[in-house]
């Protein structure tokens, strides 16, 4: 097994080369899933990128977070659940979490506290979904080893 | 060396420790941005399948024409010192990984980003961008001619500069086989004072951010050549 490559932070200029085209669309007649990422303080991360991937469907997207460190896609009506990373400046390295669009009897949200799983799950918003990403504190998202 | 009683006003670059092993440290002292950014509770497990989910997969329609010569993007040519930077992506076992998304953005020669936020009063170049991307062929390969991009300021600590770096973002087969990094030029002088290149605490590990010169694939009368190989790491359960 070879050393791998370490990880290094995206930096604060990433949307010159990440964001140069838009993939905010999953499904371009899905459903808006938005939100925003958070500091430990629970200040924007205006430097952030989110990245989501239903590999049921594998339909993958990149939001890159506004001046209100918002994200925001669109998704298929009927997902389930999306795989996603966090990258921002300050993170060495990528995080990986996932995003439950309903409430479900899901082994791996069974085996989290209730106040942990709730961080994991998505309420409706509309004719959508909203998911806030919080790095740090007493409602820190749920990351995962990866 | 000891840290002070805030770590965030100790030293910027923390001597090596190897125990560490290759790993990133999440909140490294030195580099003052992960202190309200790093996940403070311990990661959770998933189960092991959820590790080896394919990823997405890119093909020829996520390129633009000249997507991997960053200097012909205009009109007229960036000034700078033209390289070609090339070299594979590997899986953790060494085996090439091919179409594989490698996407790049740079400073330009003077070290400035063109980024409305890059405030550093050095001259933006009209002719370079600054950004790319390229599919590795069957053997795992990609290349970009590119600029060498030029140190620049940042306010993390006093008098802080950045070594001259490429930032690199790939995808490799899996989606957990996911990677941002930044490549490092040798020989470069600022290494040892550098928060972010530091956060890696084994030495060893350090290194394999630090392109080769490459003679064999200099051009004569044209270009430098760098050569960086990139190894996507494995899933935790055959680490």
């Amino acid at each position: 097994m070879r050393t791998p490559t370490p990880s290094q932070t995206v930096g604060p200029f990433y949307s010159i080369g990440l964001c140069r085209r838009a993939a905010e669309a999953l499904d371009p007649d899905g459903v808006e899933l938005a939100g925003h990422l958070l500091d430990g303080q629970g200040e924007p991360i205006r430097d952030g990128i989110v990245e989501v991937w239903d590999p049921g469907r594998r339909l993958w997207g990149r939001s890159g977070t506004d001046a209100e460190g918002r994200f925001a896609f669109l998704v298929p009506r009927e997902a389930d659940v999306l795989e996603a990373f966090v990258f921002a400046r300050g993170l060495l390295r990528h995080q990986r979490t996932r995003i439950y669009l309903r409430d479900t009897e899901d082994e791996l949200l069974r085996t989290l506290e209730p106040a942990r799983r709730a961080t994991l799950v998505a309420s409706t918003e509309g004719d959508g979904f909203r998911f806030d990403i919080r790095m740090q504190g007493d409602r820190a998202t749920v990351f995962f080893v990866h | 060396m000891t840290l002070a009683a805030d770590p965030y006003e100790g030293p910027v670059v923390l001597p090596d420790d190897p125990s560490l092993g290759p790993e990133v440290q999440v909140d490294y002292p030195g580099y003052r941005s992960t202190r309200w950014r790093a996940p403070k509770d311990p990661l959770v497990t998933l189960p092991e399948e959820l590790h080896r989910l394919d990823g997405p997969v890119f093909g020829e329609s996520a390129l633009d024409p000249l997507d991997n010569d960053l200097t012909r993007q205009h009109d007229g040519e960036p000034l700078g010192e033209r390289i070609i930077v090339h070299g594979r992506v590997l899986d953790a076992e060494g085996r090439p990984i091919r179409g594989a998304l490698v996407e790049v953005w740079q400073a330009n020669a003077a070290g400035r980003y063109g980024h409305e936020v890059d405030q550093h009063p050095a001259p933006l170049d009209p002719n370079f961008s600054g950004a790319g991307r390229c599919l590795t062929d069957d053997e795992g390969r990609y290349s970009f001619t590119t600029i060498k991009p030029g140190a620049y300021p940042w306010r993390n600590h006093d008098n802080a500069w950045r070594p001259a770096h490429i930032h690199f973002s790939l995808f490799g087969r899996l989606f957990t086989e996911r990677l941002v990094t930044q490549m490092y030029f040798p020989g470069d002088p600022l290494f040892a004072y550098d928060p972010i290149l530091n956060a890696v605490r084994d030495a060893a590990a350090r290194e394999l951010l630090i392109a080769r010169f490459d003679a064999e694939r200099t051009e004569p009368e044209w270009a430098l050549a760098f050569e960086w190989d990139v190894v996507m790491r494995a899933t935790p359960f055959e680490q």
